[in-house]
């Protein structure tokens, strides 16, 4: 396992090898610096790798973030993520581009946080299909979620129970897409598919195996 | 800065000689290739351009034709590697930019008047 850290551009289409039209969503990934390296065998008891990425002015941050890269060699970044890394591991203080990490073809988890939707109904936020009759005594409950329980026995309403609530604005994970193209001298990364986020969110490349 | 980076993706997809200049109105003929198991060949679908839509490397056109009584339309990607040429047949004069309206129009009624252009010199 391997990633990166990057910013999702827009979406746009690209043709492969055979003509076909390719829906892609292109992210400017990296170049990430490393910031700290954790080992299984050392203090932290996994592996991973902390990953900085936008720079920042210094005075932006805080003293101990300051600390924190300095004693990796690296500039401030606005944007500090760790992670998980069983490929061969850089020293921190080093540059990870996309293609130190990433190949056309490989398989991706990409996580993002998701376009807030605000607080939706049952309708919108867990596809209930409403009523679906405005006669028959129905009055103003068009998109209510009916009935959500039983009676005395049980009493309650169970946990977990599909209700109206806030929808979006969440870390969400989509997995096993594909990396259709990477262009190294833009570091740019073209990803098969829609990709968690609004533009200019924050997106983590997850590379499987 | 995103807009730059969107137009660099753009950029590599677009197709390195522009077709012929068509608009909608126009009858074209677009050379298709088609792939049959190995071997692959040239077909042409003759017909209106009724709609363009889109830009850059996502740009589209719509063209329709008759094809034994029954209409056809077919959309195709500006950019596509599929399309050999397009050919200019016909150019029309309409006053839209999208011909949905041929839709419903049948024969004599779907005839679209010749624009007159100036002679290259």
């Amino acid at each position: 396992m391997s990633g990166l850290l990057g910013r999702k551009i827009g979406m746009s289409s690209i043709f492969d090898s055979s003509g076909n039209n390719v829906p892609c969503t292109v992210i400017e990934a990296g170049p990430n610096v490393v910031l700290q390296v954790k080992s299984s065998d050392g203090q932290d008891g996994y592996d991973a790798v902390q990953l900085g990425f936008i720079d920042i002015d210094p005075r932006h941050t805080t003293k101990a973030m300051r600390g924190h890269f300095a004693s990796a060699g690296a500039p401030s970044k606005r944007v500090v993520r760790e992670v998980s890394w069983n490929a061969q591991v850089p020293e921190a203080g080093e540059e990870v581009r996309v293609e130190d990490v990433f190949a056309e073809g490989d398989r991706v988890d990409v996580r993002g946080v998701s376009k807030g939707k605000g607080f939706q109904g049952v309708v919108r936020r867990h596809g209930f299909r409403g009523v679906n009759d405005r006669t028959h005594g129905q009055h103003n409950r068009e998109r209510a979620p009916g009935s959500i329980g039983q009676s005395s026995d049980p009493s309650r309403v169970f946990k977990g129970m599909r209700m109206g609530g806030q929808m979006g604005n969440r870390r969400v994970t989509v997995k096993n897409l594909d990396v259709a193209a990477i262009y190294p001298e833009h570091n740019l990364i073209l990803i098969r598919g829609a990709v968690p986020g609004a533009r200019n969110g924050i997106v983590s490349l997850l590379k499987k195996s | 800065m995103a807009k730059d980076l969107m137009s660099i993706v753009e950029a590599t997809q677009l197709r390195a000689a522009e077709l012929p200049p068509f608009v909608p109105g126009d009858t074209v003929a677009v050379h298709v290739r088609v792939t049959e198991g190995e071997k692959s060949r040239i077909q042409i679908f003759q017909g209106v351009v009724i709609s363009i839509r889109g830009g850059g490397a996502r740009k589209t056109f719509m063209v329709r034709k008759i094809s034994n009584g029954v209409g056809v339309e077919r959309i195709f990607p500006y950019h596509s590697p599929g399309i050999a040429k397009v050919e200019v047949k016909r150019y029309g004069r309409v006053r839209r930019a999208k011909l949905y309206y041929l839709r419903k129009l049948r024969g004599k009624a779907a005839r679209i008047k010749e624009r007159r252009r100036r002679e290259k010199t």
